[in-house]
């Protein structure tokens, strides 16, 4: 291509400008274990994961920060739980704003409103609203950390891949940059370049979906209000500035205001300041003091690639899959494909696992965005009616729900980010304990508070045994595999932590992932069999039919 | 449990009139309001998926062309 480097969109944060690297002045293309194309939210947190396990990534941005636009507002409690692990979270919860609660309104009335977490003993709440770029700047920050700390995160801003050539080996990236072109080789790519990704197209490969014919406008407004920190919504709301409107608060009296505009709009009229304008003062009252912060018009698609794995290239995020805004699970989804995907390459490229753990990314995380799609494409056709028979069972749960505690059950504006369960996939271990269903093997492990601290922050980034009164404690060699037990001892098993990981059991011992999912549990330490669990968990024995 | 469809109604004739009777004066998107109103009550009150599913199957089996 060999285009100029113009940037598409300004940017909020100049983070990593570009400097030339000792890769653009070498006769031949320079080696990387891990080139990462892509420096949003999904790439950056995979980069800080592999990063921090000791793999020295290079990360190629086609701009040099982040573009200006809240757009990913909501980030939800695994988010949060893994951006904590990269040393990323404090940052966030500080500045994000917390909320649970929502009300959902149709026309003037309330028909219905939910409490996200009314479950004490987590670090994290359910959700936070904060901007995008606030949430990358705090991973670039834990990435500037790391570094400071031995990790080798190379970032580098203007610097677009332009070409490839994958093959078993890995990729030879053609790569531009404002002084020229030079090229790079990837043992492993790690393509997190966005919906529209240009590594996909490059390589020929497809993404099927639906196409929702609707157009939603997003109207950031600076404003002091005293409305609650809740998310609002409403159906066919009495004020008509849309078929249905969202009000969220962001940090820095920052308000998100959508509009569901309908499929025939003139794009460039709807987004004139005073058209904007009309219908955030239909909604506020004309006498409501504000400023318009960003605006812009979206319309969505529910697909995906059929395969997150091609030889040495992974798709992570919205590269691979994409979904409907409604329930806050594209950005929160792509975090966790990371989540999923770095200790499993950090182990491959170490030789303590077969590159075929690899499909298990693929597998575990097709399965994640197969429900993710499936949550967002039912709320997006509950939102969007597309026949009047569906308009009218939509209009009938909403006149139903004012009257019939039933109907409010069926009204969906979003069933918001819960991360998946791994229920049946290949690495999952014995479940040999009559526990909770919410522990089960494949489940991420739900929080609870722990000495004085909390149990996520003690699992670590390594495989973890966790013993509840089944006296286990400090190291436990596990077929020569020396591995870090978190103990519980007795006295310590009661609260939270016994409801969510003994239930009627009296002592228990887990076996749990690098991502806090669960492998496999037993009533009591028996390391033969966390041995099997450990050998089907890193790939190395293949699940038995 | 399946779907039932043995004759279930006490008085089936009455609930018939019922049925019919209630979508008088309606207009046809006034009916269709009501129907899907009635169809969600019952459904709820059915409550078991599979026999809901099943009912949908049998509905729509043999829809005159």
């Amino acid at each position: 291509m060999n285009a100029p480097l113009i940037d598409r969109y300004p940017l909020a944060f100049k983070l990593y400008p570009y400097a030339r690297s000792a890769d653009q002045d070498v006769a031949t293309p320079a080696r990387h274990p891990v080139v990462i194309v892509g420096g949003g939210p999904v790439g950056l947190a995979a980069a800080l994961d592999l990063g921090l396990r000791g793999q020295p990534v290079v990360v190629l941005d086609d701009h040099e920060g982040v573009g200006q636009g809240s757009r990913a507002i909501c980030f939800a409690k695994r988010t949060l739980e893994i951006a904590h692990r990269l040393g990323a979270g404090a940052d966030m919860l500080a500045k994000g704003v917390v909320w649970q609660k929502g009300r959902v309104f149709h026309d003037r009335d309330e028909i219905f409103d939910f409490d996200l977490l009314p479950e004490a003993g987590h670090r994290c709440p359910a959700f936070i609203n904060l901007q995008q770029p606030h949430f990358e700047r705090f991973l670039h920050e834990a990435i500037e950390r790391a570094n400071a700390d031995g990790a080798q995160i190379d970032v580098r801003g203007k610097n677009r891949v332009d070409a490839m050539q994958a093959d078993h080996t890995g990729a030879l990236l053609d790569v531009m940059t404002p002084e020229g072109g030079y090229q790079i080789h990837a043992d492993w790519l790690i393509a997190c370049d966005g919906a529209r990704s240009p590594v996909r197209d490059m390589m020929g490969l497809g993404f099927e979906g639906r196409v929702f014919e609707d157009n939603f406008l997003i109207a950031d407004v600076k404003m002091t209000a005293d409305f609650p920190t809740e998310r609002w919504f409403w159906f066919e709301p009495w004020f008509k500035s849309g078929s249905s409107a969202l009000l969220h608060k962001q940090p820095d009296d920052i308000w998100r205001i959508d509009f569901q505009l309908g499929w025939d709009i003139d794009r460039e009229k709807e987004l004139k300041p005073e058209n904007v304008r009309a219908r955030v003062d239909a909604m506020l009252g004309a006498d409501v003091k504000y400023e318009l912060d960003w605006c812009s018009i979206y319309t969505f698609q529910c697909r995906r690639m059929e395969k997150f794995r091609h030889g040495r290239v992974l798709f992570v995020g919205d590269s691979a899959h994409q979904v409907s805004p409604f329930g806050a699970r594209g950005a929160n989804s792509g975090v966790q494909d990371a989540d999923n995907l770095a200790w499993k390459l950090d182990m491959v490229l170490r030789g303590q696992a077969p590159e075929s753990l690899m499909d298990t990314y693929c597998q575990e995380r097709v399965a994640a965005a197969e429900e993710n799609i499936l949550n967002s494409t039912r709320a997006t056709d509950f939102l969007t009616p597309k026949s009047s028979v569906s308009k009218a069972f939509r209009d009938a749960v909403l006149s139903l729900a004012q009257d019939f505690e039933f109907a409010r059950s069926l009204i969906n504006s979003g069933r918001l980010s819960v991360p998946c369960v791994y229920d049946a996939h290949a690495l999952n271990g014995e479940d040999a304990l009559a526990g909770p269903a919410r522990t089960r093997p494949g489940a991420p492990c739900p929080d609870a508070p722990l000495g004085n601290g909390f149990l996520l922050d003690q699992l670590g980034p390594d495989f973890t045994i966790l013993s509840i009164g089944a006296g286990l404690e400090g190291t436990c060699d596990v077929a020569g595999q020396i591995l870090r037990v978190v103990a519980v001892t007795e006295d310590e098993a009661k609260g939270p932590i016994a409801e969510r990981y003994l239930g009627d059991a009296a002592s228990a011992v887990y076996l749990i992932r690098p991502d806090q999912h669960v492998v496999g549990r037993w009533p009591s330490a028996d390391v033969a069999k966390i041995a099997v669990a450990l050998d089907r968990a890193t790939g190395r024995v293949a699940h038995a039919a | 449990m399946p779907l039932n469809t043995k004759a279930n109604l006490g008085d089936a004739d009455g609930f018939y009139e019922s049925l019919v009777g209630a979508h008088d004066g309606l207009t046809a998107a006034q009916s269709e309001a009501l129907n899907a109103r009635l169809i969600l009550l019952l459904a709820n009150h059915i409550g078991d998926l599979a026999v809901l599913r099943d009912a949908i199957t049998k509905a729509r089996q043999n829809i005159p062309k």
